[in-house]
């Protein structure tokens, strides 16, 4: 196995462009395990630690731009406040140790539908940014997921970052799994509230074949809120419970090891009812969530 | 027993025979037995080649304040190359998947689980292991912390928990007990000494006992 070390993101790019079958590495933490087990025999490995362009965050025109190989502890650490929902998310991803060297940048490319990070990516509208030697191009995140562990990624490119908006408003995420530490998600949900435009952004994990929306769902809270935004005043308990049972009809779950498919519908549906209470909560208090 | 003290002490390893070169006679003779067993009922001996010399590539790491450099397999984890190349048998692999994290170092003075790092990814860095954190002979406040408590039982994950807790003391210096639980939570302890472990990591940060 070749083992491939550029230190610029331009060398890092010719690299994938002369050997596509090379598997980019920056924590490590999940393509580790297929190699540990024998799951994966990649001919190269293209270790991205030295591409000093993709491992920093800034501010571009109004949105912050993730690299791909920014840890999620830089995450929690530095912006909770203005990406509430993805920090929480990062939050819940394995262990501390684990959060020290993964990165939002490995959960997209593992593509993986019980990848932590997609529900608030999804819910905020991001923006997958990647890059080959035949230029940089931008991909909605809801075009960016094609399959199980399959994504819109060509395979002489890199993904150099994650574009979202700074919340505007309150945002929510919750999981369900065996126990708070270290496991893969049951089933998870992010919420976004965005009162400048009246409208609600939602993500599910490990609910379909692709993380995904529920369109539906939001569109019918949208409806309810619209009135209330100016106005704030509780939600009525059966709105919540309509928001969370349209949340659950938006899943495609499976049976599995780790749960079936009723149960995760109906998690999700209890997920969506209380991520959305919280959230409206936080709003009806004045307050965007910073992560706790 | 022997071992662990000394190594706790860092006095240097006893020249007689000590409980890894025992352990590590009595595989080779299992081994040995096993084979001519398989000679006597008449199995072929594998006619397949061995397998080609892997390439490698060299790598230095500065472990425990000691510079090291060796050529190491693309493919190898940290962990294996600390306890294979370098006999530092102090991180243990317990799930090789990064499920349980006996073998947790510090890399750059940040807790990593060594089984899902590469060697390679890491040329040039600093590693900590439990090895080093006696300093002077005198153990690291939170192994005192550890043995004080009784933070373990049958001492497998020990290793790894203490490393962790240093890590969570530099990443966090004054935690409540409920943020220990959850800092501590990707050290899994089959004993479940978990009260104790959080009552170690408690002292520690307090610097008592």
């Amino acid at each position: 196995m070749d083992f491939i070390r550029p230190t610029s993101l331009a060398e890092a790019l010719r690299a994938k462009a002369e050997v596509p079958e090379a598997v980019p590495i920056a924590g490590g933490t999940d393509v580790m395990v297929e190699l540990n087990f024998d799951r994966r025999r990649p001919p190269a490995l293209l270790d991205l630690n030295a591409v000093g362009e993709i491992a920093k965050w800034s501010e571009v025109d109004g949105r912050i731009r993730l690299g791909a190989a920014v840890p999620y502890v830089r995450v929690i650490d530095e912006l909770g406040d203005r990406l509430p929902g993805l920090a929480m998310a990062a939050r819940t991803v394995g262990s501390p140790q684990i959060r020290n060297r993964g990165t939002v940048g490995g959960n997209l490319a593992a593509a993986s539908p019980a990848g932590d990070s997609h529900p608030p990516l999804l819910a905020s509208d991001a923006v997958v940014e990647v890059a080959s030697v035949r230029g940089t191009r931008t991909i909605p995140i809801t075009e960016f997921y094609l399959g199980v562990k399959r994504s819109a990624l060509e395979p002489d490119e890199l993904i150099t970052a994650v574009l979202l908006p700074p919340a505007d408003g309150p945002q929510q995420f919750s999981k369900v799994g065996t126990r708070n530490a270290m496991v893969i998600a049951v089933c998870s949900f992010a919420v976004a509230l965005h009162p400048a435009s009246g409208t609600v952004g939602t993500g599910l994990g490990s609910a379909a074949p692709t993380p995904r929306r529920a369109p539906e769902a939001e569109d019918y809270i949208a409806g309810e809120l619209s009135a209330l935004w100016q106005s704030p005043a509780p939600l009525a308990d059966s709105v919540l419970r309509r928001f969370g049972e349209l949340v659950g009809a938006a899943a495609q779950p499976i049976d599995d090891v780790r749960g079936s498919a009723a149960y995760r519908r109906h998690a999700l549906a209890v997920l969506a009812r209380r991520t959305l209470g919280w959230a409206w909560h936080d709003y009806c208090e004045g307050r965007v969530t910073a992560c706790a | 027993m022997r071992e662990k003290a000394s190594t706790f002490a860092g006095e240097p390893e006893p020249s007689g025979p000590n409980r890894r070169t025992v352990l590590v006679g009595a595989v080779g003779a299992g081994v040995a037995g096993t084979a001519l067993a398989g000679v006597g009922v008449g199995l072929a001996a594998p006619t397949t080649a061995p397998p080609a010399p892997q390439e490698t590539l060299p790598v230095t790491l500065t472990v425990n304040g000691v510079r090291r450099s060796a050529p190491v397999d693309p493919r190898a984890s940290l962990l294996d190359t600390l306890r294979d190349q370098w006999g530092l048998t102090g991180p243990k692999k317990g799930c090789d998947q990064g499920a349980c994290g006996a073998c947790t170092m510090l890399l750059d003075g940040t807790r990593v689980l060594s089984c899902i790092s590469l060697a390679v990814l890491h040329d040039g860095q600093e590693i900590t292991t439990v090895e080093g954190l006696v300093a002077k002979g005198e153990m690291h406040p939170v192994q005192r912390a550890f043995a004080e408590r009784d933070g373990f039982q049958c001492g497998f994950c020990t290793s790894g928990q203490v490393t962790s807790a240093v890590g969570l003391l530099k990443e966090n210096p004054r935690p409540s007990r409920a943020e220990i639980s959850e800092l501590m939570s990707g050290n899994l302890c089959r004993c479940a000494a978990y009260s104790n472990i959080v009552d170690a990591v408690a002292d520690a940060a307090r610097g008592e006992r």
